[in-house]
């Protein structure tokens, strides 16, 4: 996983609650077996005239002019600005890896659903919670402002606007220290493979029928 | 000190290590895995030269790809013939006889929809923790265990460690106060909760379900709420172990024998929570005000009984869920204020992890037996849940009067809740569905899905609309 320190970007809006990871990438591209590949597909349905299959050459498909990322002033974002209980839905963790391929590294909403949230972090992306009304300024201060970017900190956990203003965010401690250092969960549990053993003995004990 | 919700107990006992901030590693006592969200995870394994830490805590069958058509339309002995879909089966497969996973392949007869299976078995228990890569793991909370669904980046850290690094959710109660109605089913229990809390109600929290109205279900309808907590946002739900949830569990393949069960059943008595736990949020819905529901929208919180209307934007106060009931009747292609009752469908899919088993199927059958499919109804289709549960019900002459009133029987999968499979809506069909999610596209781009119980599905299908499964 790629490290996260500082990242500046893009925004783009995505203005409707409870996006769900069936919008972000559809079932049919599920069927891949790899981890990579996902963005041109991400949003499939909205982003698109035409009905997208796993195999099509995406290049050669209508674009859907009113879809917000495919606006000419959202190429290049990298910070996806949305509303509440971002990510519902399915635990597919092709959600995040499309945004990912797309360019996404930090989703800015009121509230995501859990197992999206947790997703993202597993992956480098950044999902920061901020109050609604914040994010509603926000909102509107994209939408004026074409080309309108953020800066985000995850050392100081700050967001800085283009006109200088700071605003503070919450993340978790040790979710925090993964992604700054862009560790491997795995590879951290395993360190701790005698407390894993030592329950396992006990809980034979406890409970043998689990074993 | 307070005593202990049925969530306090089952993470108590699976904590392995808790740091200073309070992540926890938790220990994983099954895993169930399928085709769509594990070969990136296996892959992960091989990469990294790693092994499986307890193979035998796995789980695997193929469900969201299968075809379910029927034998004599040619039917799954012919393969997948979509190559892509066949791909991942297979990688599935070869992945599971590499490292030495049990698996139920397509052509066995275990095999079927992995939140199926698993109870089934006796390979879900009480007291158990239990995830997969798959949001409606929390089926499985019903028989008093701590599940939920995960990523496929978890999915190898299970595979690989046996444990998640999690943090500890918050407590909720959803208590159903006092029995429910006649023909008033699981399905509309959780529909009338989801429509309560709302789909990001329970998001942070583990929620019990509790009160009579869920002590009366039998552990089939258990399943059905909680496999729909996550359509609340909460990743698990669970009830308490009771008589039942024993009774339930024995002498199935996967169940403790002999000396060990009676150990087991001792332990399992002690998972409800205590009378004087505290849980964090409280709701209390009472049982005799539900009535079967329909949704109406594109999220299953948009939700009304049978006997209501479509609702209308304009009284709907807050400007963003206003602008979210337009865009929802808009792709509905609903108008406000139409009576539930006069909707007509196109479709009916009575299957799923939530409504696929036996009882769903028996009670899916009343309603059909001796009626016909309506002349504007061009697919209704039922689709068993396992190879057993299929068995069981032709034992029982179910597929008998499924066909007789114009029902396609199937083989078992996931089918047309997410239409991974040729299983699917084509644009504009609306479509009475005992599945979980009527998100747009769920059901095949452009699909109208409106989520209902199974006699409720069945009801519509023979009636051309949906109508009161009570006055039919």
């Amino acid at each position: 996983m790629d490290k996260f320190k500082i990242h500046k970007g893009l925004v783009a809006l995505m203005d409707r609650s409870n996006v769900d990871t069936d919008a972000i990438i559809p079932k049919q591209f599920l069927k891949s077996i790899k981890r990579s590949g996902f963005g041109p597909n991400l949003f499939d349905e909205w982003r698109y005239l035409d009905h997208g299959e796993p195999g099509m050459d995406n290049s050669a498909r209508s674009l859907n002019p009113d879809f917000v990322l495919n606006q000419p002033r959202y190429q290049g974002a990298s910070i996806l600005l949305a509303r509440e209980n971002f990510g519902c839905g399915s635990s597919r963790e092709h959600a995040p890896w499309a945004l990912l391929d797309y360019g996404f590294r930090v989703i800015i909403a009121p509230s995501y659903a859990d197992i999206f949230f947790n997703n993202c972090f597993k992956n480098g992306i950044l999902p920061i919670v901020l109050d609604a009304p914040r994010v509603d300024e926000l909102f509107q201060a994209v939408a004026a402002n074409e080309g309108y970017a953020l800066s985000v900190d995850l050392e100081a956990q700050t967001i800085t606007t283009p006109d200088g203003k700071s605003i503070a965010f919450e993340v978790e401690e040790f979710r925090k220290h993964c992604l700054l250092n862009g560790l491997d969960d795995i590879g951290l549990t395993l360190q701790h493979v005698d407390d894993i053993r030592a329950y396992e003995a006990r809980r034979k004990q406890e409970a043998p029928w689990l074993f | 000190m307070a005593g202990k919700t049925l969530y306090d107990k089952l993470w108590d006992a699976h904590v392995v290590r808790r740091q200073e901030d309070g992540t926890c590693l938790l220990y994983i006592d099954r895993h169930l895995v399928h085709e769509v969200t594990s070969p990136q995870a296996f892959e992960g394994l091989r990469l990294a030269g790693r092994k499986p830490w307890r193979v035998e805590a796995n789980l695997a069958t193929p469900d969201h790809n299968v075809p379910t058509t029927p034998p004599e339309n040619g039917g799954r002995a012919q393969g997948i013939t979509d190559p892509v879909a066949r791909l991942q089966v297979e990688t599935l497969d070869n992945n599971c006889d590499e490292f030495g996973i049990t698996e139920f392949k397509m052509d066995d007869i275990r095999q079927g929809i992995v939140h199926v299976i698993s109870p089934e078995q006796g390979a879900t228990l009480p007291g158990m923790t239990l995830v997969c890569g798959d949001s409606h793991t929390s089926t499985h909370g019903a028989l008093g265990a701590l599940a939920h669904g995960i990523g496929t980046s978890e999915v190898e850290h299970v595979l690989a460690t046996q444990c998640l690094i999690q943090r500890k959710s918050k407590n909720m109660l959803v208590s159903i106060d006092g029995a429910v109605g006649p023909g008033v089913t699981a399905k509309d229990i959780v529909l009338a909760i989801i429509g309560e809390i709302g789909t990001a109600g329970g998001t942070g929290y583990a929620i019990e379900f509790g009160g009579e109205g869920i002590r009366d279900l039998s552990i089939e309808g258990r399943m059905t709420v909680c496999n729909m907590a996550i359509e609340g946002g909460a990743r698990a739900g669970m009830v308490a172990a009771d008589q039942k949830t024993i009774d339930y569990v024995k002498g199935r393949p996967y169940a403790p024998t002999e000396e060990q069960w009676e150990a087991a059943v001792a332990a399992w008595r002690e998972l409800h929570s205590d009378d004087d736990a505290q849980f964090d949020h409280t709701v209390r819905i009472n049982g005799a005000d539900i009535q079967p529901q329909v949704t109406w929208g594109t999220s299953p919180e948009m939700v009304v009984p049978v006997d209501g209307c479509v609702p209308d934007p304009a009284q709907q106060n807050d400007a963003v869920k206003a602008d979210g009931m337009r865009a929802a009747l808009a792709y509905m292609g609903l108008e406000a204020n139409t009576p539930i009752n006069t909707i007509s469908i196109d479709k009916a899919f009575i299957g799923s992890c939530t409504n696929s088993r036996i009882e769903d199927l028996r009670a899916a059958a009343v309603v059909a037996k001796g009626r016909k499919v309506a002349d504007n109804v061009k697919l209704a289709m039922v689709v068993p849940g396992s190879g057993l549960v299929k068995a069981q019900a032709e034992k029982e002459g179910l597929d008998k009067i499924f066909i007789e009133a114009g029902f396609e029987w199937r083989e078992p999968g996931c089918s047309m809740c997410l239409a991974m499979n040729a299983d699917k809506l084509e644009p504009g069909e609306r479509c009475a569905s005992t599945s979980n999610r009527n998100f747009e596209g769920r059901q095949g781009q452009g699909g109208r899905t409106h989520l209902v119980s199974p006699a409720m599905a069945a009801a519509a299908a023979v009636a051309g609309h949906f109508v009161d499964v009570r006055s039919f």
